[in-house]
């Protein structure tokens, strides 16, 4: 495991931010975290890249004990906080410079490992620029980069599209799949499920301090049910009496939408559900006017399992 | 990295932004320069020198002080903004000592105040300023001074990385006019009424203000008190006790960062 958590806790006066978290993600795997405001990504996060210390509880990182051994930890992660953490009155190339030098590369590497970056990361036109000038987009890119210099074991991202617009969020996705592609590990956390759906192999979904589920994004989708059927019956047929023929079909009663004459089967298999919906409907001679099955989204799982962790 | 390697490469990094931006900078010397003109002339024929002397040459030297003094705004207000924007948690996060972030800061801050004081002694030459004493007086003079400017420097990193807010900084503008008055930089402590001057002779800035004038030569509008006798042990002793009190502070507060 590159990353890994037994029960961190800590406190903030009233706040308990972190309670009893666990995590472990493989090498080379983008990890999603993701939870609702206030859950404590950013505090679990903030543990794991030695930035604060926790009341209890071992991480290790990258092999290293992040309390006992913190300057190893520091030598081989990339932090990318929430805002954009770049020098905003220096430009993109001087930037990357300063922290190479910071990293501990000499001036001629420095600067050769600035111009790859920028190239990698697309900013080879805005290089001598001010970053101020910068876009939301490029300003991220730009953070990541910085977070990037010596191929980081793991790089961390705390929501690194929040605030942007889909063009921005879309460059930043594909330069986080480039830091994936390298072989780096990638801890993302995020409060849009799309992109943790979209960019993680794995997802801890966080509450309260602590995680309460850890999967594949196509596990936690099957965890909460199975596939989704719904079918709109159009304006002539009659819809009660369909409601009740494609019940006796499918097996199971329908969740019915009266104003969109829509009904919703939540089932097991979509495919066997689907083909008994269609010979029901030819039978009856009925042509509906939309037909669709899909699997939930991430958002219903989320739904799901944070208000369980409420009522409990 | 070591620290001081780190700290190198941050003063750098602060540097590069007055080649960036300069008009901080510039304003900065602009204004200094424009206070020495106000009290020099404007307000300067209405005030006589206890001890006798030119009001002029008595100035200088508490215009130096003063200067220094008021850098702590500057540095204050760095490290606030760094901290605020979370480019000192990035920093933090880097395989680098503690003190480099401090350091870094101490390097720039201190490179922009040598500078200040250059152009205001040329200036001050300029207005007809002058140096009576040996080299070696004058040198340790500028040396004082910059150790007003070094012990400044530990209050505003102490100030900025506790009160990251845009209001700390604010506070910390409008107070030192009040203190910066509250001495013997612009007038001697012998026109005020006792209680007054009591408090301005123990003002740290007026230790350094009144060392200076000694050193360079010049009136120091003192004719009796501690400062008349000790002004030069004033002035090495004060920055002492303030950076032995705010340096391990700001290492506190730095560490603070990790709670």
């Amino acid at each position: 495991m590159n990353l890994e958590a037994d029960g961190l806790r800590k406190r903030y006066g009233d706040v308990q931010a972190l309670d009893g978290f666990d995590l472990a993600v493989a090498p080379g795997v983008i990890h999603g975290l993701l939870g609702p405001n206030g859950a404590g990504k950013t505090t679990a996060v903030k543990a794991l890249a030695t930035l604060i210390d926790v009341d209890e509880g071992v991480a290790r990182v990258a092999g290293y004990d992040v309390r006992t051994q913190a300057a190893q930890v520091r030598r081989r992660i990339g932090l990318i906080g929430q805002n954009a953490a770049v020098d905003e009155i220096l430009g993109g190339r001087q930037n990357l410079v300063m922290f190479g030098r910071l990293y501990g590369l000499s001036k001629v590497d420095a600067r050769a490992r600035a111009d790859r970056l920028l190239d990698m990361f697309g900013l080879v036109d805005a290089a001598e620029r001010a970053v101020s000038t910068y876009s939301g987009g490029m300003r991220r890119r730009l953070d990541i980069a910085a977070g990037f210099i010596l191929t980081p074991a793991v790089l961390f991202l705390d929501e690194p599209t929040t605030g942007l617009d889909p063009r921005a969020r879309n460059e930043v996705w594909a330069a986080v799949r480039e830091v994936a592609a390298a072989g780096t590990t990638v801890l993302l956390t995020t409060q849009y499920l799309d992109e943790a759906d979209q960019l993680a192999a794995r997802i801890s979904v966080m509450n309260h301090g602590r995680v309460v589920a850890d999967d594949t994004p196509g596990v936690l989708k099957r965890q909460i049910g199975g596939d989704r059927v719904t079918v709109t019956i159009p304006a002539g047929a009659p819809l009660e009496t369909v409601t009740q023929q494609l019940a006796a079909a499918v097996g199971i009663p329908a969740v019915p939408d009266d104003e969109a004459r829509s009904l919703t089967f939540e089932v097991g298999s979509g495919v066997t559900a689907l083909a008994a919906i269609v010979r029901a409907l030819d039978d009856s001679g009925i042509t509906p006017e939309d037909l669709v099955l899909r699997r939930p989204t991430l958002d219903e799982v989320f739904l799901t399992l944070t208000s369980q962790e409420a009522i409990r | 990295m070591t620290a001081v390697r780190a700290g190198w490469i941050l003063t750098q990094r602060n540097l590069a932004h007055w080649v960036r931006q300069p008009w901080a900078p510039i304003f900065g010397l602009l204004f200094s320069i424009m206070l020495l003109l106000v009290f020099g002339f404007l307000f300067g024929g209405a005030i006589t020198v206890p001890g006798g002397g030119d009001y002029i040459t008595f100035l200088l030297p508490g215009m130096l002080a003063l200067s220094m003094m008021f850098g702590v705004e500057s540095t204050a207000t760095a490290m606030a903004g760094d901290a605020r924007k979370g480019i000192t948690d990035r920093f933090r996060s880097l395989p680098i000592g503690s003190a480099s972030v401090a350091l870094g800061r101490v390097g720039a801050d201190m490179a922009n105040s040598a500078l200040e004081l250059l152009v205001l002694i040329l200036g001050g030459l300029l207005i007809g300023w002058r140096i009576t004493s040996d080299p070696a007086s004058a040198a340790l003079a500028v040396i004082l001074l910059l150790f007003l400017r070094f012990a400044m420097l530990w209050i505003g990193i102490f100030v900025g990385l506790t009160f990251r807010g845009d209001g700390a900084t604010m506070a910390v503008q409008v107070l030192v006019w009040p203190i910066g008055f509250l001495s013997t930089a612009i007038v001697s402590a012998e026109t005020m009424p006792d209680w007054l001057g009591a408090i301005a002779a123990w003002n740290p800035l007026s230790a350094t203000a009144s060392a200076a004038r000694e050193l360079f030569g010049n009136p120091t509008g003192i004719t009796e008190g501690p400062l008349a006798d000790h002004a030069v042990w004033l002035a090495l002793g004060w920055p002492a006790l303030l950076t032995a009190v705010f340096l391990p502070l700001s290492a506190r507060a730095y560490r603070r960062l990790r709670a």
